[in-house]
């Protein structure tokens, strides 16, 4: 891909992993993206960070863990992930909670960088 | 920028989190967030205190179609299908706060 095609795509999750496939779609959007060398984050707000909650244990519902996948996102040069500060501890959580390094941000700082974006993809 | 929300104010968390992490725009209330667009409810007072910051818009043919159309809220401006698409075209970027 020619250098400047690159957009800066913005995947915001605000839903709870497995109760909705909204989740695990948002994943194979975001490593499709990656693919197409876009410039790809992510944001985590509402029941959206709990997508990123450490520990999961899918056996007894008989579905695909796909948390180990947001560590592998580095693979793919997926580095940006933020997650709403206002969020977290709504939900009793702490950066320490989660599956993998994010960058917390105040809904402030959070619009700002959703202002910056070409693309909004919602889940 | 345009954003987009199509949850009912009184049943989902969309508005709020739009209201609290956007940054000042224009804010489009469609299907069952046309609700937040009308007086007497919870969640007016929100709305409001919101017209300070962004420019609201609601679609009049989903108003019309949960017959609240006569009740928006001062401020609120309607726009049918047409004004739905100048907003977008206007707007450099549009998120749905789904």
């Amino acid at each position: 891909m020619t250098e400047g095609t690159s957009k800066k795509f913005m995947f915001v999750n605000r839903t709870a992993p497995y109760g909705t496939v909204y989740a695990l779609e948002s994943l194979e959007v975001v490593l499709i993206s990656a693919a197409f060398d876009q410039d790809v984050s992510l944001a985590f707000i509402d029941d959206g960070v709990y997508q990123l909650k450490k520990g999961q244990q899918t056996k007894g519902i008989e579905t695909k863990n796909f948390s180990p996948t947001y560590r592998a996102l580095e693979g793919y040069d997926v580095e940006k992930l933020y997650v709403e500060r206002e969020s977290l501890a709504a939900r009793g959580l702490t950066e320490a909670d989660l599956i993998v390094d994010v960058t917390v941000l105040g809904s402030r700082e959070l619009g700002q960088l959703i202002e910056e974006q070409d693309a909004i993809f919602s889940f | 920028m345009l954003h987009i929300i199509n949850k009912s104010p009184l049943e989902r968390n969309s508005l709020d989190a739009c209201l609290r992490i956007a940054e000042p725009g224009t804010i489009l209330l469609i299907e069952d967030a046309v609700y937040a667009a009308t007086r007497g409810t919870a969640t007016e007072t929100r709305v409001r205190e919101a017209l300070a910051r962004f420019k609201i818009c609601a679609l009049l043919p989903d108003l019309e179609a949960r017959a609240v159309a006569d009740r928006v809220i001062d401020g609120v401006t309607t726009v049918d299908y047409s004004g739905f698409v100048d907003l977008v075209a206007e707007n450099r970027s549009c998120q749905s706060w789904l």
